[in-house]
């Protein structure tokens, strides 16, 4: 509801602002142009968003295997950590505007680099979350199990990996946001198509508020795999989100 | 975990041919500084215990006296330093009831059962069946944050007991609850122990309920913990806490407790 009155108050003072300052249209589009470009372009918007939208679902899905294998990895074998764990801080200073025309240069402008560039930016927000969580167990819970005679595989099945659960769901979710970066981006690098390949597109053509119009179907589209994740949160993992005391 | 004999020194002395449920000889344990530079941490130096079948032995001590060590060695979770171990298997209960917070109250019951290799539906049905002897029929599929404070720790006592090990070792079971909860199990544990008889070690910094619960009590000195004083407590049940036999028994438990610097 608030978040509703702020979102009207800013549209409200952009729109007021675009069109009392007398400021050119192409150089800031008020919202109502920004609407209609939405309408009018919807076929355009459409069959770039499915291409951006397939981008983002395989990479956040190809960063979730990444990083819950990566996590996997630290957690059971603190030669790995001690290994991989700064080469893994290391990959994420890596400069993505760079680094993302030298993936064009070796993968083309297909589906690969941009799949790459979405995972190597969204694995390490899984990784960390969800290595926490593992090493996060109780010290006595995993003496419980010992005491009951537990192998260290029924230790990962029965206590570690619930465990984990709610640390990769946090991940998954720091990750969509940075996605949608990561896919614009890797479509600005070298694409034929995508938002982020339309943004750049509109930009020079003046078609401005087509952009804005990109960049809003992006955002829609990221508070939407947001949200779903945050459901599918409740709906896994309802003793992490639910308060004591509460009724079933 | 295993009945384990280790070391020479486990000859039983002359008049004690029964093999003891839990019998500790002079056991040293010491752990490494948790910090460079810090002092070593001596737990238990010397200590002896025994814990014949079916018997309820309560030890009592300040806190940090080695307790919890205590029964980590006698459930095998870590060895001795010196001295020697035999028990029959035993399952440890702790402070916490260390509940996985996504199973539910049957499912957390059936742990040790499920470890085992019991299959799923006979696991939750000894289990189900357990808990409904603990007043707690209703609430098998309730998840662990549904429950009371004295529900969690009953369905922890469920789970302990369907280990199926002869012996319980209870690590201050109840310090978590509020007084009233407190006495309110301590008179459920005694019936439920009445009902199915087991060797029971629980260490407890609270004399009160070491004597409307235990056969005996072994006092522990501060660390590094050696038994300072056994008082046998004697009096029939169900015990009354307001019981003068008691009441005069715990004077003398706390002043073996205060006896020592």
């Amino acid at each position: 509801m608030s978040a509703l009155l702020i979102l009207l108050t800013v549209v409200g003072g952009w729109e007021a602002y675009a069109r009392l300052s007398g400021i050119e249209q192409f150089v800031l589009p008020p919202p109502s142009a920004v609407a209609t470009a939405l309408v009018d372009d919807r076929a355009l918007l459409w069959s770039n968003f499915t291409v951006t939208a397939g981008e983002i679902g395989i990479g956040i899905v190809a960063a979730v295997a990444l990083g819950l294998a990566c996590a996997l990895a630290l957690h059971f074998s603190p030669p790995v950590r001690r290994g991989l764990y700064p080469l893994l801080v290391g990959s994420q200073t890596l400069p993505i505007p760079i680094v993302a025309p030298l993936l064009v240069v070796w993968f083309g402008f297909s589906l690969t680099p941009k799949i790459a560039i979405i995972a190597l930016v969204c694995f390490f927000p899984i990784v960390v979350p969800t290595l926490d969580a593992l090493g996060r167990v109780e010290a006595d819970l995993r003496k419980l199990m010992r005491s009951f005679g537990a192998t260290r595989w029924q230790t990962f099945r029965i206590v570690e990996a619930p465990a984990a659960l709610p640390g990769l769901l946090t991940g998954a979710k720091l990750s969509v946001a940075v996605a949608t970066i990561a896919a614009v981006l890797a479509e600005q690098a070298g694409s034929e198509n995508g938002l982020g390949n339309l943004f750049l597109r509109a930009l020079p053509q003046l078609e401005t508020a087509r952009a804005y119009a990109a960049v809003l179907v992006l955002c829609a589209f990221a508070v939407l795999l947001f949200w779903l994740l945050a459901l599918a949160e409740r709906r896994l993992l309802p003793w992490s989100a639910q308060p004591r005391g509460t009724a079933p | 975990m295993q009945t384990r004999m280790r070391s020479p020194a486990a000859a039983a002395p002359a008049g004690r041919d029964r093999v003891a449920a839990v019998r500790v000889r002079d056991v040293a344990k010491t752990f490494a500084p948790a910090r460079r530079g810090a002092a070593p941490v001596t737990a238990l130096s010397g200590l002896s215990l025994d814990a014949e079948p079916g018997e309820f032995v309560a030890v009592v001590g300040p806190s940090g006296c080695g307790k919890t060590t205590l029964l980590e060695l006698v459930c095998g979770l870590i060895a001795p330093d010196a001295g020697a171990i035999e028990a029959a298997p035993a399952a440890l209960m702790a402070q916490r009831d260390l509940l996985l917070p996504w199973a539910s109250a049957v499912d957390n019951a059936a742990l040790a059962l499920r470890i085992g290799g019991v299959a799923r539906e006979e696991a939750r049905g000894r289990a189900g069946a357990l808990l409904r002897d603990f007043g707690l029929a209703g609430f098998e599929r309730a998840r662990p944050h549904e429950l009371s404070g004295g529900m969690r720790q009953r369905v922890a006592f469920a789970r302990t007991l369907l280990a199926g090990r002869p012996v319980l070792c209870l690590d201050e079971p109840f310090a978590s609850l509020d007084a009233l909860t407190r006495s309110e199990m301590q008179d459920w544990l005694a019936g439920a122990l009445r009902a199915g008889p087991r060797t029971v070690v629980m260490v407890t910094h609270d004399v009160e309920e070491a004597i409307v619960l235990a056969d005996r009590l072994v006092v522990l000195s501060p660390r590094p913990g050696r038994v300072v004083a056994t008082l046998d407590v004697g009096a029939p049940r169900p015990r009354r806490r307001t019981d003068p036999q008691l009441v005069a028994l715990r004077a003398r438990a706390l002043a073996a407790l205060g006896a020592r610097p």
